[in-house]
């Protein structure tokens, strides 16, 4: 058990001893939240907005006058029919369309994207507030009346706000990478200097060698997570609907798939450029994308949504939805859980298998 | 003598490339015995397959009697190996290091201090330092105090001197010669011919072939040809004229002279002597010549046997 | 005419001084062999030389260019070469003799012919379309060299051209350095083998950072009482202070 030990607290030197390897392991979680979280896109200028006027009257003209002319937003056009509305957004041209009803104002946004849609109705929100505040008394008193309603609507992922797509996906992501990435590249690093030859050449069993990588990069994921946690939970808002346990449970799962993977790398590159390259493209590509943090899956062609089946990631994040954003119990995740077992006692008897004691 | 390392017919193929050719040698307890040769003749491969990292296509091998296909794990607990391309851990200091090496082997640096004693007490005073900041040479000591610390029968040395300055090399090779007498078996490679007059026997190796194996001294022995020494003003002339000369089969820069080898027996006009040498030198105007008849070294020997087969 | 001339070169890296005040200057076709223990400051000066580092003081001027001012025009009128990189392993011989023609601005047409003459002179016709890495090591750092001087520079730099080389192939690779040195052209090398030492017109000797003996092979063993340079090198080394730090 000595040398075990001491083979960990090499890895934990190896980790802590470089400054950017520190930071990024440890930092990332965190910058990764506050960038998606609060939107990368904060600067909104020249998006197109329609108009579908009902009531006609001066407030309504002041209204489109005054977003009109404000460096955000252009007017592209009046609506003649509610029907257009999607199609609009379907096809891209505009950013959101503002509705005037008898009873109320109606701010509808492109959902596609959640932060710029809700950047963009806080923007058109503000706006059309000021220019109420300008006018008498009289007017405002009718315009108050109706009430401004902002309205997202997400045409491809109704039921999600932006911060409970990102965190499972966040989540997803920096496992992954902590675990599969840095522990392939750990291992392809021995192999470039050498050393494993060295560690080869000596009594101590190849599988403590491995494990002894395993151990650093495992704790590291745990206090990820556990960052994480707080983090959408205290910055976000995004509440812990199910049961932390089970949550707790199923990262777990994850990490170990995760920790499998970047072996099973490992055994079959010998350069670092190498797993980096395997590990980013093949692992962390797809873990982005299917996040839902960029395009919602339901979106990518056929070919693509099969392929995403086969990647660990993809069921870590449907399951992470449904308890920790849903709140449903291990029921609703039996699938996923199977599946995610699967993988990793495939992976882990690959890795085995693949495994060598001599060079080739 | 009891035989430490015995390798019989070893072949070993990548692809295409035949990297070594029947390879057959024995080596006895307590010996230092260099392979030697240029880079990318099979020198690593041969390490690398002695050292159990490595399966050969054909023949056998045994490392302390025991076989390096079945027994790898008994060898692995016996023997040293410091490979060509070994770097240490950079990002970790010079005790760590060795800490690090010594628990790999299930040993402490307490229990075999004595063994390293004299090569690591050089760099204890750096031992707080990180090894990326040592120099060729402390780095080299280090890796050899790892590559020792736990006390093994069978130390193989992959090019340690390999791009290490001259008197670092020379020091290597005075640990090396302590080791021995300590009983340890060094099998050791190098680029440098210099090097093989320090080993006990050495093997020449070319193009994964052995071409010869024996002590330095019997293979200078066996040169056979005669070897001059020639000096003179114009060195670079001197080389063209004398590759010119009738009865001269070899003539290369050596450090400052040039080393001529000629056959002994007749050439054209009778065998070639310093005086004949020195009169048809002279006769074609080159002045200030120091001619001698001298003995072999083993790059002599080395060059001779490479184009040998170079003609062939 | 002097294609070097360095006056109290100086490089510190934060509290270590790598280069420490070194003045010498080398001859136009000169082959100037720069000796030094590892560690001794070889690398460091040699980057400062090919303009790729900036003194911490001093100066000195490389083909006729300000090694603090003109590092780039340095860089075009040089040649370099060293042990552990020289050519594109995953290229073909005529591919990276063409690339590094390209890269010192050899027009097209003359670099195509130049390359069939090299390759005759070198008699690697039949290796043209060989991928380098399956070249033997020697015959990698013969092309390699040639690469280095296509574009005829002033001054070629070669550090650690022979590592590893047999010992045939090093002696033609020697021919070869002075061939090129006949036609002008400056060799700054350095190495570890000593009877290397022994074939340049002046060697100079790095040791802590200093130059400590610099002259001529035949005057340096005369100096020392050796009868080798492996000897001087020997009997100077031993003075090394900070060696291993």
């Amino acid at each position: 058990m000595r040398e075990f030990r001491i083979f960990v607290q090499k890895e934990f030197f190896h980790i802590f001893r470089d400054r950017w390897t520190t930071l990024i392991l440890l930092v990332l979680p965190v910058l990764m939240i506050i960038l998606f979280g609060f939107g990368i896109t904060t600067e909104i200028k020249n998006t197109k907005f329609a108009i579908y006027d009902t009531v006609k009257d001066e407030a309504t003209r002041g209204i489109t006058n005054k977003l009109e002319t404000s460096e955000y937003f252009t007017f592209e056009r009046y609506l003649q029919s509610p029907d257009e509305i999607e199609k609009l957004f379907r096809e891209g041209q505009i950013g959101f369309v503002v509705v005037f009803g008898d009873e109320r104002i109606q701010l509808i946004a492109d959902g596609t994207d959640p932060n710029t849609a809700s950047t963009l109705s806080n923007y058109a929100t503000v706006l059309i507030n000021s220019y109420m505040q300008e006018q008498s008394s009289e007017l405002r008193a009718t315009t108050a009346a109706r009430g401004i309603i902002t309205e997202s609507r997400l045409l491809y992922n109704p039921t999600l706000k932006s911060a409970y797509n990102i965190v499972p996906g966040i989540m997803g992501m920096i496992l992954m990478l902590i675990c599969a990435l840095m522990t392939s590249v750990s291992i392809a690093r021995e192999k470039e200097l050498g050393t494993m030859e060295v560690l080869l050449v000596s009594p101590m069993k190849p599988l403590l060698i491995i494990l002894s990588k395993l151990v650093p990069y495992f704790t590291i994921s745990i206090i990820n997570y556990i960052t994480i946690l707080l983090l959408s939970v205290y910055i976000l808002k995004v509440p812990i609907a199910g049961s932390l346990v089970l949550l707790t449970g199923l990262s777990l799962l994850f990490i170990f798939v995760s920790l499998m993977l970047g072996t099973l790398i490992s055994t079959m590159v010998e350069r670092q450029i190498i797993a980096l390259l395997i590990s980013g493209m093949v692992l962390m590509m797809p873990a982005v994308f299917l996040s839902g943090l960029m395009f919602p899956i339901e979106s990518m062609p056929k070919v693509l949504q099969w392929i995403s089946h086969i990647l660990p990631v993809k069921w870590f994040i449907i399951a992470v939805r449904n308890v920790m954003i849903k709140g449903l119990g291990f029921d609703s995740i039996i699938r996923e859980v199977a599946i995610l077992s699967g993988m990793g006692l495939v992976i882990l008897m690959a890795s085995i298998k693949k495994f060598k004691y001599r060079l080739e | 003598m009891a035989v430490s390392l015995s390798c019989n017919n070893i072949e070993k193929s990548f692809g295409k490339v035949s990297a070594l050719k029947n390879i057959t040698f024995e080596v006895n307890r307590g010996e230092i015995f260099g392979v030697i040769g240029p880079d990318g003749a099979g020198k690593s491969t041969l390490f690398r397959i002695l050292t159990t990292l490595l399966l050969a296509d054909k023949g056998s091998a045994t490392v302390d009697g025991f076989d390096v296909v079945k027994d790898y794990r008994e060898i692995r607990n016996i023997v040293g190996y410091m490979p060509g391309k070994f770097s240490l851990y950079q990002d970790l200091t010079v005790e760590e290091n060795l800490r690090i090496f010594a628990t790999l082997f299930k040993t402490t640096i307490q229990e075999n201090y004595h063994l390293i004693k004299d090569i690591y007490s050089q760099i204890e005073p750096f031992k707080k330092r990180m090894a990326g900041a040592l120099s060729g040479g402390m780095k080299q000591k280090l890796a050899l105090s790892c590559a020792l610390i736990h006390k093994p029968t069978v130390l193989f040395l992959d090019e340690p001197t390999t791009g290490i300055d001259p008197v670092s090399r020379r020091e290597l090779w005075e640990m090396l010669r302590k080791l021995k007498y300590q009983g340890i078996t060094i099998i050791v490679s190098t680029p440098y011919m210099d090097e093989a007059s320090l080993c006990d026997r050495i093997a020449l190796i070319q193009n994964g072939e052995f071409l010869k194996i024996d002590t330095p001294h019997s293979i200078t022995q066996s040169f056979s040809k005669k070897l001059f020494s020639v000096k003179g003003k114009n060195m670079g002339s001197l080389l063209n004229k004398l590759r010119e000369m009738p009865g001269v089969v070899t003539c290369f820069a050596f450090g400052d002279s040039h080393h001529v080898t000629a056959e002994f027996d007749h050439g054209p006009d009778g065998p070639i002597t310093p005086e004949s040498l020195r009169n048809k030198l002279n006769a074609v105007g080159e002045e200030e010549l120091e001619i001698s008849l001298i003995e072999p070294n083993i790059e002599d020997c080395f060059m001779d046997l490479i184009a040998g087969n170079r003609q062939n | 005419m002097k294609v070097i001339e360095v006056e109290n070169l100086t490089k510190r890296f934060g509290s270590f001084t790598a280069v420490d005040n070194i003045s010498f200057s080398v001859e136009r076709g000169e082959i100037f062999g720069f000796l030094g223990a590892n560690g001794a400051g070889k690398t460091t000066a040699m980057r400062m030389l090919c303009g790729l580092l900036k003194p911490t003081s001093g100066k000195g001027v490389v083909a006729g260019y300000d090694i603090n001012r003109q590092s780039e025009k340095i860089k075009a009128s040089i040649g370099y070469m060293s042990q552990k990189f020289a050519l594109y392993e995953d290229l073909k011989v005529w591919e990276n003799i063409r690339l590094y023609a390209g890269i010192y601005g050899v027009p097209e047409a003359e670099a195509k012919e130049r390359t069939e003459v090299l390759l005759e002179e070198l008699g690697f016709k039949e290796e043209r379309e060989t991928f380098v890495k399956s070249l033997p090591l020697g015959w990698r750092q013969k092309l390699a060299f040639s690469v280095s001087i296509f574009h005829n520079p002033g001054i070629v730099f070669l550090d650690e051209p022979t590592g590893g080389v047999d010992p045939i192939t090093r002696r033609q690779f020697w021919e070869m350095i002075y061939k090129a040195s006949e036609r002008g052209i400056t060799i700054f090398v350095t190495t570890h083998y000593m009877d290397e030492a022994e074939y340049c017109d002046r060697v100079s000797i790095m040791v802590d950072g200093r130059i400590d003996a610099l002259d001529t092979p035949r005057a340096l063993k005369r100096e020392f009482s050796a009868s080798s340079m492996d000897e001087v090198f020997r009997k100077l080394a031993r003075k090394a202070t900070k060696n291993g730090l």
